[in-house]
C-alpha cells in the first residue's frame, strides 16, 4: 500500500496520528450504521416483497372485472358513467428517518366533491352493467394496498441506494485510508528512529575523537 | 397539510377504471408520450405515479431519474394483460444492490 507524500517530521507524525484515530472511529461508526441499516432493509424488502405479490394478485382481478365491464358495455357509455367521479383522492406526504434515510410517508385522504355524502359509484345504474359495480368495488379494495406498496417500495429504493453510498465508504476507509494511515506512520516513525540512531553514533563518533586527542 | 395527487399512466383499457375513484388518469400507449406525462407530473404536486409495466418497459432512463427522490415514488402496476414481472424485477434489483446477493428470490448455487 502507497504511503503518504508527507515529510517525516513529528509534527505530521502526531497530525496523522490524530487522523488515523479519527477514521478507525469513523469506520466504526459507519459499519455500525451500515449493519442497522441492512437489517432494517431486509425486513422491508420483504414486506415490500409480499405487498407487491399481493397487489399485483388484487389488481389482476380487478383489471379482469373492468375488462369484462368494458365488454359488456359500449365504450362510450362505460367512459361517460365514470367521467365525473364523487370523490377524489389525495395524499398527504409525511416523512420518516429511518437511520438518516428520509422515507415518505403516504397517507391517503378521500374527499367527496359533492356536499352530500354520494354514494362512491359516480353513475347511474340504469345505464350500466354489474360488472361494472364489482370491477369498481375491487379497484377499490386494492387502492389502499397500492398506496402501501408506494410507501414500501419507496423506501427500499432510497434505503438501498443508502446502503451502497456507506458501504463505499466503509470499504474506503478500511481498504484504503485506513492502511494508507497506518504505513505512513510507521515510515515516519522508522525515519525518525534512524535519524535518532545517526545522531548519537554522530555523537559518540565525536566523543571519542575528542578524548583520542 | 398539502395535499398530493395521485396518478395512473398506461393504457386506457386497463387504468380507466381508476378514474371513477378520484384517480387522475393519463391514458396512452406511446412510451414517449409516457415519459413527458411522467415528468410533467413530477413537477407538479404528484407524489405517487402508477405506471403500467407494459409501459415502463421501455421507459428505463425515466425510472432511473426518479429512483433517488423521495417524490414521486413511480410504481411499476401490471395491467390488464397480466404482469411482465418488471414490479417484482424492481424489488430483486434493490436488494442486489444493496446487499450485493440476491437472498430474497433466487435459489441459484444452493
Amino acid at each position: 500500500m502507497a504511503r503518504l507524500n508527507v515529510n517525516p517530521t513529528r509534527m505530521e507524525l502526531s497530525t496523522l496520528k490524530k487522523r488515523l484515530k479519527t477514521a478507525k472511529r469513523g469506520h466504526k461508526l459507519l459499519k455500525d450504521k451500515q449493519d442497522e441499516l441492512m437489517k432494517r432493509f431486509i425486513d422491508m424488502v420483504k414486506r415490500n416483497k409480499e405487498v407487491r405479490e399481493a397487489v399485483e394478485k388484487e389488481l389482476t382481478l380487478a383489471f379482469k372485472d373492468f375488462l369484462i365491464a368494458r365488454a359488456v358495455m359500449s365504450s362510450e357509455m362505460l367512459e361517460e358513467a365514470i367521467m365525473y367521479p364523487t370523490q377524489r383522492i389525495n395524499l398527504e406526504v409525511g416523512m420518516k428517518n429511518i437511520m438518516s434515510v428520509n422515507t415518505p410517508v403516504f397517507k391517503l385522504v378521500t374527499s367527496d366533491i359533492e356536499e352530500e355524502k354520494a354514494s362512491s359509484y359516480p353513475y347511474g345504474f340504469a345505464n350500466t352493467s354489474s360488472e361494472l359495480d364489482s370491477a369498481i368495488q375491487s379497484l377499490q379494495g386494492v387502492t389502499e394496498k397500492l398506496i402501501e406498496l408506494a410507501q414500501v417500495e419507496k423506501s427500499c429504493q432510497l434505503m438501498a441506494n443508502e446502503i451502497e453510498k456507506t458501504r463505499r465508504r466503509v470499504n474506503a476507509l478500511e481498504y484504503v485510508m485506513i492502511p494508507q494511515l497506518i504505513e505512513t506512520v510507521k515510515y515516519i516513525t522508522m525515519k525518525l528512529d534512524e535519524n535518532e540512531r545517526g545522531n548519537r553514533v554522530r555523537l559518540m563518533k565525536v566523543k571519542d575523537m575528542v578524548q583520542a586527542r | 397539510m398539502f395535499m398530493y395527487k395521485i396518478g395512473v399512466v398506461g393504457d386506457k383499457d386497463s387504468i380507466l377504471g381508476f378514474k371513477a375513484l378520484g384517480i387522475s388518469v393519463f391514458p396512452t400507449t406511446d412510451a414517449r408520450e409516457a415519459s413527458r406525462t411522467i415528468h410533467k407530473l413530477a413537477k407538479e404536486s404528484y407524489a405517487v405515479i402508477f405506471l403500467t409495466e407494459q409501459l415502463a418497459k421501455d421507459l428505463d432512463e425515466t425510472l432511473e431519474a426518479f429512483k433517488d427522490t423521495v417524490t414521486p415514488a413511480i410504481i411499476l402496476i401490471p395491467n390488464n394483460q397480466g404482469t411482465l414481472g418488471l414490479g417484482m424485477k424492481g424489488v430483486r434489483d434493490s436488494v442486489e444492490k444493496a446487499i450485493g446477493a440476491d437472498i430474497l428470490f433466487g435459489k441459484e448455487g444452493r
